[in-house]
């Protein structure tokens, strides 16, 4: 039940809902319709990746009778916000073309509470349908409303052209609750109608052949401890190709830059198993497709970077003392036309025969390790050793970190680190995922710290480069290049804070409690 | 939210035929309203369809034992829910004689509804009481339906007599003509007259008509089983005057 709402599918047609309404309804109630059926258009919104799924909400776009409203709900079915968008014009300009991000939304209560959930990520239809809604009052014996029925048909038109089973909704008046529960019970028992289990957008999914939720940037594999590590590595490689894959086409189409963070995140993750659990594939596959994940690699980190650049842009301007967000406008004008540059060469890489090969040849290879010859090592074996030895590379590397070393030592610790995480991230279906959030706690916090002293690191870096290119380019009046200092000697003090705070971070990672728990998470596994 | 209360000292003058033909266009309107039928007489109630009982009786609401949220009942439009009358409500008077601050005590009651509800309206029993009283400091505006004779006029100056000497908040006052009777020549002429003379008076008049005496029969708003008849238009006009002239912002969305 949502909201009081009860909802039920019905077995026949629309004029089965009225048919089990009057057979429900009994001697106790009457019915009589409510106004005329009205059709609606309905659109669900969603990130790539469910985020408002996740957070149990719907964002659903309803047209009807020249109207169009988004109207954001919760768990329960209760209205959390909503929003009227102004009316589609006939050059198809006025209302909200999707995917759209949430600042070409009109403000108000329904981005507000968006914002939260959504973040960067752009909404994009994940189901459309169109329903015909049929209304009947339900009365008692003062001919007073009690509750009201809605039938529902529906046909989804997206992501495939599908029939939904009718679906009828009680709605409780306030004060007559008892009435409508007890509708609900008579409905329940009525022939051909069933209970629903599944929301409107669920059920118009599930008829279309799709579930809600079915992407993730995570690592969804169940491994087993027992399992060949060769067919353990291929699973976990297939389903990071899969991601890598999903996110190409919102790469290109440059939906929202989630999608090459995603994209990245994946080619960074192989390219950690590849050097790190290599061992566990057969001969030589790693060698071979190595180099071009890190052709890959290369290819994304420019419009990443700049995308990076543009995101922390608004809090950058905030964040001027002496001098104005006006004054480093030109500064971004640069890096949005860098950025399209950047772009240009992503795009062509990612539409190039290069990368189809790679990905195509590199199924192709992954579905040919199961069964094939390899060294005879369990899952859970090569989890432990390659776990281990990254960790004792983070410690090793960490424990020569002294005040003056230079800021390279500090990023190389960062690359161990994030082999070691993604490794714990890979194989993280063989351990307990209490166990494994305890073990990977002090090491987010010793990235977080490397990450924060390394970005400022880059970042100040390239402003200077940045800089020069403006001035060479004649982009860059006196006032820009001082506000873009500015911003140097902010990611400078950033910089700095990191590398105090550096220490205390790398102490508690490597204390022997915290040792103490990879070790237990990694040995339980494996034994 | 803005409180707007039916009322006169006198009975049988169309409080009640105004307040659920006005909470009805206010809700048409898109505003969320409240309609509380203060009358232990349920007439409200009765036209809205909905059973004079509220558990606990007045006392339960008065004492704050029973939240006016959980006795709320929804109408059959969209909009405009109901906090019905019960019999027990004859009693107000000394159940708010017994609370704390009694004049006080309706508006506090009604604080909690402010963020669901934009418009309440009070349709108060013919009295002047310590119920009248904490009415009076709950209300922003009265609505006051007077019949075109000496008598009620008299009975208004009563009313606005003792409005000024009450301290603190004091309501608004939009008095109205009401079963009027342009029939009777005494009818015509105060009718005509005194909303001239007077700023607290609406320029709509309420008519004596059947068809609003027919609420009883149909038991709705004479504003929604008919919505083209003369009555159900001159409660339109006088919606319109009393939204503007309590300053009421307008309908969200």
């Amino acid at each position: 039940m949502r909201n009081g709402l009860l909802e039920f599918v019905l077995d026949g047609d629309a004029a089965a809902g009225n048919g089990a309404l009057s057979t429900a309804a009994g001697p106790r109630f009457a019915w009589a319709a409510d106004g005329r059926a009205r059709t609606l258009q309905r659109t669900w919104l969603d990130t790539f990746d469910w985020r408002l799924y996740r957070a149990g909400l719907t964002l659903e776009q309803v047209s009807s009778r020249g109207r169009t409203e988004l109207t954001l709900t919760g768990r329960d079915g209760a209205v959390l916000a909503s929003a009227q968008l102004p009316p589609l014009q006939r050059d198809g300009s006025g209302r909200s073309r999707w995917p759209s991000l949430l600042n070409a939304l009109p403000a108000g209560p329904l981005t507000e509470q968006l914002e939260p959930v959504v973040g960067v990520r752009a909404l994009a239809p994940v189901a459309r349908a169109v329903s015909r809604i049929s209304n009947q009052r339900v009365l008692n014996g003062d001919d007073k409303t009690v509750a009201r029925v809605a039938t529902d048909t529906m046909s989804v038109t997206f992501p495939a052209a599908a029939a939904v089973q009718p679906r009828l909704s009680v709605w409780p008046l306030r004060g007559y609750q008892a009435q409508a529960t007890r509708l609900n019970q008579l409905l329940a028992a009525a022939p051909g109608v069933a209970e629903s289990s599944q929301s409107a957008l669920e059920a118009a999914l599930a008829a279309a052949g799709r579930r809600a939720g079915d992407y993730s940037g995570k690592i969804d594999v169940r491994l087993t401890a027992a399992m060949p590590a060769g067919d353990a590595m291929a699973a976990v490689l297939t389903a990071l190709l899969d991601t890598l894959a999903a996110n190409v086409s919102g790469t290109v189409r440059d939906v929202d830059t989630e999608f090459l963070h995603d994209l990245r995140v994946a080619v960074r993750r192989t390219r950690s198993a590849l050097k790190l659990a290599g061992d566990g594939l057969p001969p030589g596959l790693a060698r071979r497709f190595a180099p071009e994940f890190r052709w890959l690699g290369a290819l994304t980190t420019p419009t990443r970077d700049l995308d990076v650049y543009l995101l922390d842009y608004p809090a950058m301007a905030a964040g001027l003392v002496a001098a104005t967000p006006q004054e480093l406008q030109p500064f971004r004008d640069y890096l949005v036309r860098q950025r399209a540059g950047a772009r240009r060469e992503l795009t062509r890489g990612l539409r190039s025969a290069r990368f189809a090969r790679l990905t195509g040849q590199w199924r192709e290879a992954l579905a040919g390790v199961p069964g094939a010859r390899g060294r005879r090592l369990s899952a859970a074996r090569l989890a432990a050793t390659q776990i281990a030895r990254a960790h004792q590379r983070v410690i090793s590397a960490g424990g020569t970190i002294t005040d003056t070393s230079p800021a390279q030592h500090l990023h190389d610790l960062r690359k161990r680190c994030k082999e070691l995480r993604y490794l714990l991230e890979i194989f993280g279906s063989l351990y307990d995922p209490a166990e494994l959030w305890q073990a990977v706690r002090e090491l987010k916090d010793l990235q977080n710290c490397l990450g924060e002293f390394q970005d400022s690191e880059v970042q100040r870096a390239e402003i200077r480069t940045f800089a020069a290119q403006m001035m060479t380019q004649r982009m860059a009046p006196a006032p820009t290049l001082l506000a873009m200092g500015e911003i140097a000697a902010g990611l400078a003090l950033r910089q700095r804070r990191a590398r105090t705070q550096f220490g205390d971070r790398f102490r508690a990672f490597a204390s022997p409690a915290s040792q103490a728990k990879i070790r237990a998470l990694t040995g339980a596994a494996a034994s | 939210m803005k409180v707007f209360a039916t009322y006169n000292i006198k009975g049988g003058v169309g409080k009640t035929s105004a307040a659920v033909n006005l909470a009805y266009l206010a809700a048409r309107d898109g505003y969320r309203v409240l309609l509380w039928d203060l009358d232990p007489q349920g007439a409200a109630t009765f036209l809205l369809r909905v059973r004079p009982r509220v558990k606990g009786g007045g006392k339960a609401l008065i004492k704050g034992t029973r939240p006016l949220d959980d006795a709320i009942k929804a109408t059959d439009f969209d909009n405009l829910d109901l906090l019905p009358a019960d019999f027990t409500y004859r009693n107000l008077d000394l159940m708010l004689d017994s609370a704390k601050r009694p004049t006080r005590r309706l508006g506090s009651l009604l604080a909690p509804l402010r963020a669901e509800y934009d418009v309440i309206f009070l349709d108060c029993p013919p009295s002047i009481s310590l119920l009248s009283e904490s009415v009076l400091r709950a209300a922003d505006m009265l609505l006051v339906p007077v019949i075109p004779t000496t008598l009620s006029v008299n009975t208004l100056d009563q009313l606005t007599g003792f409005l000024v000497g009450l301290d603190g908040h004091r309501p608004g006052v939009l008095a109205f003509f009401s079963m009027t009777d342009q029939r009777k020549r005494l009818h015509r002429e105060i009718s005509q007259q005194l909303p001239a003379d007077r700023s607290d008076f609406a320029a709509t008049a309420i008519p004596a008509l059947s068809v609003i005496e027919q609420m009883s029969v149909h038991r709705a708003p004479v504003t929604a089983s008919a919505p083209g008849s003369v009555a159900a238009r001159r409660y339109r006009e006088l919606w319109q005057e009393a939204r503007e002239r309590s300053g009421l912002s307008p309908a969200p969305g």
